[in-house]
C-alpha cells in the first residue's frame, strides 16, 4: 500500500509538470493552430528566469571572514546580506518563490513578441513549416542560454524551511518515518493546479475567455462576427507562454535547470497533448497526470522483472498505441487533426 | 417480362440503403437502379441526400443497411481505389486536382492509375520514356481544350477550367460508370453549354453516368431518367417528361412552377 | 554539349560524378579538404539524398530518421567483430535489417499523417535511443557504445588467414584501408549510386505519383491508388539509404553509440534537407555541405583565431567585435545554424535551390530586358540612319 501511494507521489509533480506544458501547448494549438516547437524552449526560460534571478540577489563582495582568526580570509557575501542583514539572507533564500514575480512579465513579453514576431506569420502556413521554423526558435534560444549560462546544470534550492520532506505516513497515521515526501514535490502539484484551476476559470467565467473558448471552436465564424480574435490569441499565447515558464521556474529545485531541458520536456509534451487529443485542455491534464503516474509505476522493480526496459518507454509506447488507436486522443474534439 | 430484361443490363443497384447520422436519416430506403449506356439524374433541394448517396458509391461513406453493386459485384465496403478499379469513378463538385503540377500531368496520373493498377513500383523508367500515357492525356485534353496550357501548373487555373480538366480526368479512366456532382455548378452559361456539349458527346461513347445536378436546364438536356430525391427519399422517378408531368415533384422541389 | 544534354540523366550523372570525385581538389582553397571532412559530406549526403526521397517527394516528415543511422551503424559494428573487417559485409547486412526495421516502423506510422506521423516517428526514435542506452546493453554496449576489441571473433577472417595481427585490425575494402582518402572515395562512389537511384526514381512514373500523393492524397486514392504502400516503399528505401549510411560511418570510424539516434540526430537531417532545398534533387546535398563546412569551419575557429581575423580593426572595435562573434562561433555554432534555419524558413521556403532559381529568373529578366531594349535603341539608331539616307 505504501509502495503504491508513493509512486502515486512520485507520478504526481512529473504529471504536474508534464501537464502545465502540455496545457499551453494544446491552447496554443487549439486557438492559433499553430504546432509550437519552441513551446519547450519557453519552460526552460522560466527556469532560467530562477535562475537569473538568483544571480542577481547573490551578486556578492569579498568580506573579511571574522571567524578566522589565525590568518586573513575572505568570503563572499551578497550584497543583499551585507545591507540588510537577516531579511537579505531570508530573501535569497526564497528566491524560487519570488522569481515568479519576475517570470510573469519576462514570460508574458517573450510570449507576445514570439508571436507578433514570428507565429503570426506562420498561421496560414502549412504544419510542417511551424514545426521547423519554431523547431529553429527552440534552437536559437537554447543555444542563447547555454552562451550566457554554460552548459552545466544550474542548482537552485528551495527555501529551507521547505527544503525538508513531508511525513505523509505519519499524518495518515501509519507510524512515523513510514512515508515522506519532499515538501517542494507537494507544493509544485499544489501550485500547478491553481494555475490549470485559475487558467479554467478564466476561459470559463470571463467574456474573454468565451471568445476564446469560441474561436478554439469555430475561428471563421468569431472573426465574422466582428470581433477581434487576432489579438485575443496573442494574448493566449501570451497566457500559455507565462504557464509554461511558472512550470519552469517553480521545477528548478526539482530538478537543476540545462539548456537542452527544454527539448527533453517538449517531446514528453507532446506525446501528452497527443494522448489528450490535441486541443482538448481537459484532455492534457489528465494526460499530463496520468503518463507521470504511469511512468513512475513502471520503475517499480516488480514490474521491471516483468517487462526490462519499460520505464524506459512507457510513455511512447502508450503514445504509438494512443495514436494508432483512438487518434483524437483521450479527450480530443472529433475531425481535430484526425487523419 | 420487362422487368427482367432492365434487370440484365442494370449495371449499378442500389438496393434498400439507409444512412444515419446520429438520429437524422440521410438517407431511407434508397432503391435505384441505373442502366447502362443512360444518362440517370438525380435531383432534389439542398440536404436531400444526394451528396451522401455519391459518397455512399464510392466508398467514402459506409451505409448502415443495403448494398451498392456494380455488374453484380458488391462495392459497399470496399476502399475508394479499389470501387475505382470497379468501374466506378467520380468527378467531384469542387475541383480536386493537384494543384502544385502541371496541367498534363495531373491528366497523366488517372491515365497511369488505369495501367498501373492500385501499386506499381516503376521506380527506373524515366517519365520521358512514357509517350503513350503522354499522346492518350494530350488527346484527352485536346478534346477538352485544354492543350495550349497544358504546361501550366493546374493550381493557376480558372475555376471553369479546373472542372472541364476534373472531368477530363474521369473521362481517360474510360469507367464502367462516371458519377459526376454537379458538374456545372458556380459555371457561367457559356461554359455550362459548352460542358453540356461535353457530356452529350461522352454520351455518345455509351457510358454510362449519374448526374446530380440543380439546373434544371442541364438536367433535361442530358438525362435519360430522373429519380427526385427529398429528405433521404426518392419520391418520383422516370423519364423527364414523366418528372415534368408529375404534381408531386412540382409541389416538393419545383415549388409549382413551370418548368 | 548542350543544355538538354546535361537535363538527360547520363549528363546529370557525369557532371555530378566529376564534381564529386573532384572535390578533394575544388575544396582545397576553402580549407575543406581533409579526408575526415569529405568523407562526411558523402556520408550525410547519402542521409540526406535518401531523407528528401521521404520528405521531399510524399511530405511526410519524419523526426525518427536516425534510428536507421544507429540500427545502420550498430549492423556494421557487429559485422565487423563477429565476421569480417571486410566491408562490403557490414554494409549489406546494415542496409538489410535498416531495411528491415522500416518496414516495422514504417508499417505502423504511416497508418497516420501530418504531425501525427511526425510524432508516432518521434516516440519510435526516442523508444529506440532509450532502449539503447537500457535493457539493449548487451547489444550496444550501453552508455560507452560498440567497439571492436582484439577478442572479437571474426570468424571469416580468422579463417583465412591465421596472422596474428597487433592491435585493433582496420576496416578493409578486400586488403584496402578504409581511412583517410580511400574511405572518401569509397563513400564517393556509393554516394554517386545512391544519387543515381534517387535521380532514377524523381524522374519515374512512381516518383511522380508520391509527388502527387504529396499534393492531394484523398484523390490519389479516388483516382485509383493504394497510397499506403507507395508511402511504405518511400519510407523502407529512405531507411535504406539512412542505413548505409549509418554503416558508413561505421567503415570510417569503427565504433556506434546511441546519441547517433538521438531525436536531434534526426532534426540534423531535417535541418539539412530544409536548408537545402526539399523535394529538390541536389538540394539536399548543398544543404549537408553548408551544414558540415560550417560546423567544421565555425566550431574551430576560437578567440585567438578571431583576434587574427579582426587585427587590423582599431583596438577596442576589435575587441567589441570578437566579443560579439565569438557568440556565434566555436561552442555557438549551433546559435548560427539556428538562426539561418529559421531565417531559409521565414524568407525562403524552398531553401538555396529556390535562392538559386530566382536568381536565376533575375537575371534573366534583366537580360531579357537589356537585350530588348539594345533591340530598341540598334532599332531606332537603323531608323535614324535610315532617315539620314
Amino acid at each position: 500500500m505504501d509502495v503504491f501511494l508513493l509512486q502515486l507521489l512520485n507520478g504526481l509533480d512529473k504529471g504536474a509538470a508534464y501537464a502545465l506544458i502540455a496545457f499551453g501547448l494544446t491552447l496554443v494549438f487549439g486557438t492559433l493552430g499553430v504546432v509550437n516547437f519552441a513551446h519547450g524552449a519557453l519552460f526552460m526560460l522560466g527556469a532560467f528566469c530562477a535562475v537569473t534571478l538568483q544571480k542577481i540577489l547573490t551578486i556578492s563582495k569579498k568580506v573579511k571572514d571574522e571567524s578566522i582568526t589565525f590568518f586573513d580570509a575572505y568570503k563572499e557575501t551578497p550584497y543583499l546580506e551585507i545591507w540588510w542583514g537577516d531579511t537579505g539572507a531570508a530573501i535569497i533564500d526564497w528566491v524560487i518563490p519570488i522569481s515568479i514575480f519576475l517570470a510573469i512579465p519576462i514570460m508574458l513579453l517573450i510570449g507576445l513578441s514570439m508571436e507578433r514576431g514570428l507565429i503570426r506569420h506562420f498561421y496560414k502556413r502549412p504544419h510542417a513549416e511551424q514545426i521547423l521554423v519554431t523547431f529553429g526558435l527552440a534552437i536559437v534560444l537554447q543555444e542563447l542560454i547555454r552562451a550566457f549560462f554554460g552548459a552545466n546544470p544550474i542548482p537552485v534550492s528551495a527555501p529551507e524551511i521547505l527544503s525538508g520532506s513531508a511525513d505523509i505516513g505519519y499524518i495518515l497515521g501509519m507510524g512515523a518515518d513510514y512515508l515522506t515526501y519532499p515538501w517542494w514535490r507537494i507544493i509544485y502539484v499544489l501550485f500547478s493546479g491553481a494555475i490549470i484551476l485559475s487558467v479554467f476559470a478564466f476561459l470559463q467565467f470571463t467574456t474573454f475567455g468565451m471568445v476564446v473558448r469560441a474561436g478554439m471552436h469555430d475561428r471563421e465564424t468569431v472573426g465574422l462576427l466582428g470581433i477581434n480574435v487576432q489579438r485575443r490569441f496573442t494574448i493566449v499565447f501570451g497566457m500559455a507562454a507565462v504557464v509554461a515558464g511558472l512550470a519552469g521556474a517553480m521545477y528548478v529545485p526539482i530538478l537543476p535547470p540545462d539548456y537542452h531541458m527544454g527539448m527533453d520536456f517538449l517531446v514528453l509534451s507532446f506525446v501528452v497533448v497527443v494522448v489528450g487529443g490535441m486541443g482538448s485542455l481537459g484532455g492534457a491534464v489528465a494526460a499530463g497526470f496520468l503518463l507521470g503516474i504511469l511512468q513512475s509505476f513502471s520503475s517499480l522493480n516488480e514490474i521491471k522483472n516483468i517487462i526490462p526496459g519499460i520505464d524506459q518507454i512507457i510513455i511512447y509506447l502508450v503514445a504509438v498505441v494512443i495514436i494508432l488507436v483512438r487518434p483524437r486522443g483521450l479527450m480530443g474534439r472529433k475531425g481535430v487533426m484526425e487523419d | 417480362m420487362e422487368n427482367n430484361s432492365t434487370e440484365n443490363n442494370t449495371v449499378l443497384n442500389i438496393s434498400n440503403v439507409n444512412v444515419t447520422f446520429g438520429g437524422l436519416h440521410a438517407l431511407s430506403e434508397i432503391n435505384l437502379q441505373i442502366e447502362e449506356g443512360k444518362t440517370h439524374a438525380i435531383i432534389g433541394p439542398n440536404g436531400a441526400g444526394k451528396s451522401t448517396l455519391l459518397n455512399v458509391c464510392i466508398g467514402k461513406l459506409v451505409p448502415d443497411t443495403g448494398t451498392v453493386t456494380l455488374d453484380g459485384e458488391i462495392m459497399t465496403g470496399k476502399l475508394p481505389h479499389e470501387i475505382n478499379h470497379a468501374g466506378m469513378v467520380r468527378v467531384f463538385q469542387t475541383p480536386e486536382i493537384f494543384p502544385e503540377m502541371s496541367i498534363l500531368r495531373n491528366m497523366m496520373i488517372p491515365a497511369f492509375a488505369k495501367r498501373d493498377g492500385m501499386f506499381k513500383f516503376n521506380a527506373f523508367t524515366s517519365m520521358a520514356d512514357e509517350k503513350e500515357i503522354e499522346a492518350e492525356a494530350i488527346h484527352v485534353l485536346q478534346d477538352f481544350g485544354l492543350v495550349d496550357q497544358m504546361h501550366h501548373h493546374a493550381g493557376s487555373m480558372s475555376r471553369g477550367d479546373k472542372r472541364r480538366l476534373e472531368l477530363g480526368m474521369g473521362l481517360i479512366q474510360h469507367p464502367r460508370i462516371l458519377l459526376l456532382d454537379e458538374p456545372t455548378a458556380g459555371m457561367a452559361r457559356h461554359d455550362t453549354n459548352r460542358t453540356i456539349e461535353l457530356l452529350q458527346s461522352i454520351k455518345e461513347r455509351g457510358t454510362t453516368k449519374v448526374i446530380i445536378e440543380h439546373d434544371m436546364h442541364v438536367v433535361f438536356s442530358l438525362a435519360d431518367r430522373i429519380s427526385v430525391l427529398a429528405q433521404g427519399r426518392i419520391i418520383a422517378a422516370g423519364t423527364p417528361d414523366e418528372i415534368r408531368a408529375n404534381p408531386k415533384v412540382q409541389e416538393a422541389y419545383l415549388g409549382g412552377a413551370e418548368i | 554539349m548542350n543544355k538538354q544534354f546535361f537535363q538527360s540523366d547520363l549528363g546529370t550523372m557525369l557532371l555530378f560524378s566529376v564534381a564529386i570525385l573532384t572535390m578533394p581538389v575544388w575544396l582545397d582553397p576553402v580549407g575543406a579538404n581533409y579526408p575526415d571532412l569529405l568523407q562526411k559530406f558523402a556520408i550525410f549526403g547519402i542521409f540526406a539524398i535518401g531523407f528528401n526521397i521521404l520528405f521531399g517527394l510524399t511530405g511526410y516528415l519524419s523526426f525518427g530518421h536516425a534510428v536507421f543511422l544507429g540500427v545502420g551503424s550498430y549492423t556494421a559494428v557487429w559485422s565487423f567483430k563477429l565476421l569480417s573487417m571486410n566491408v562490403l559485409p557490414a554494409i549489406m547486412f546494415s542496409m538489410i535489417i535498416a531495411g528491415i526495421f522500416a518496414i516495422g516502423i514504417g508499417y505502423l506510422c504511416l497508418r497516420r499523417s501530418g504531425i501525427y506521423f511526425s510524432i508516432l516517428t518521434l516516440a519510435f526514435a526516442q523508444m529506440s535511443y532509450n532502449m539503447a542506452y537500457s535493457v539493449l546493453t548487451p547489444i550496444t554496449n550501453g552508455e560507452t557504445g560498440l567497439q571492436l576489441s582484439s577478442q572479437d571473433p571474426r570468424i571469416v577472417d580468422n579463417a583465412f588467414s591465421d596472422a596474428v595481427v597487433e592491435g585493433l585490425p582496420s576496416t578493409n575494402l578486400f586488403g584496402m584501408e578504409m581511412s583517410g582518402y580511400p574511405g572518401f572515395y569509397f563513400c564517393a562512389v556509393l554516394l554517386i549510386i545512391a544519387f543515381f537511384f534517387s535521380l532514377r526514381i524523381f524522374r519515374s512514373p512512381f516518383g511522380m505519383k508520391l509527388q502527387a500523393i504529396k499534393s492531394n492524397q484523398t484523390r490519389m486514392r479516388y483516382t485509383g491508388f493504394n497510397t499506403r504502400p507507395y508511402l511504405l516503399t518511400a519510407f523502407v528505401i529512405s531507411g535504406i539509404y539512412a542505413g548505409l549510411a549509418g554503416s558508413l560511418l561505421a567503415v570510417t570510424d569503427p565504433l556506434a553509440g546511441a546519441e547517433r539516434m538521438q531525436w536531434t540526430a534526426s532534426g540534423e537531417v531535417v535541418l539539412m534537407t530544409i536548408l537545402g532545398g526539399m523535394g529538390t534533387l541536389v538540394g539536399p546535398l548543398l544543404g549537408v555541405g553548408i551544414i558540415k563546412y560550417f560546423e567544421n569551419i565555425f566550431s574551430s575557429l576560437n578567440s585567438n583565431r578571431l583576434h587574427e581575423i579582426f587585427s587590423w580593426l582599431p583596438d577596442g572595435l576589435e575587441d567589441f567585435v570578437v566579443t560579439v562573434v565569438s557568440h556565434f562561433v566555436g561552442e555557438g555554432w549551433q546559435l548560427t545554424l539556428g538562426l539561418l534555419f529559421m531565417l531559409v524558413v521565414i524568407f525562403l521556403p524552398g531553401g538555396v535551390m529556390e535562392g538559386i532559381r530566382r536568381t536565376s529568373t533575375v537575371i534573366k529578366n534583366y537580360n531579357a530586358k537589356r537585350s530588348q531594349n539594345k533591340e530598341a535603341v540598334t532599332a531606332a539608331a537603323s531608323k535614324e540612319s535610315d532617315d539620314g539616307k
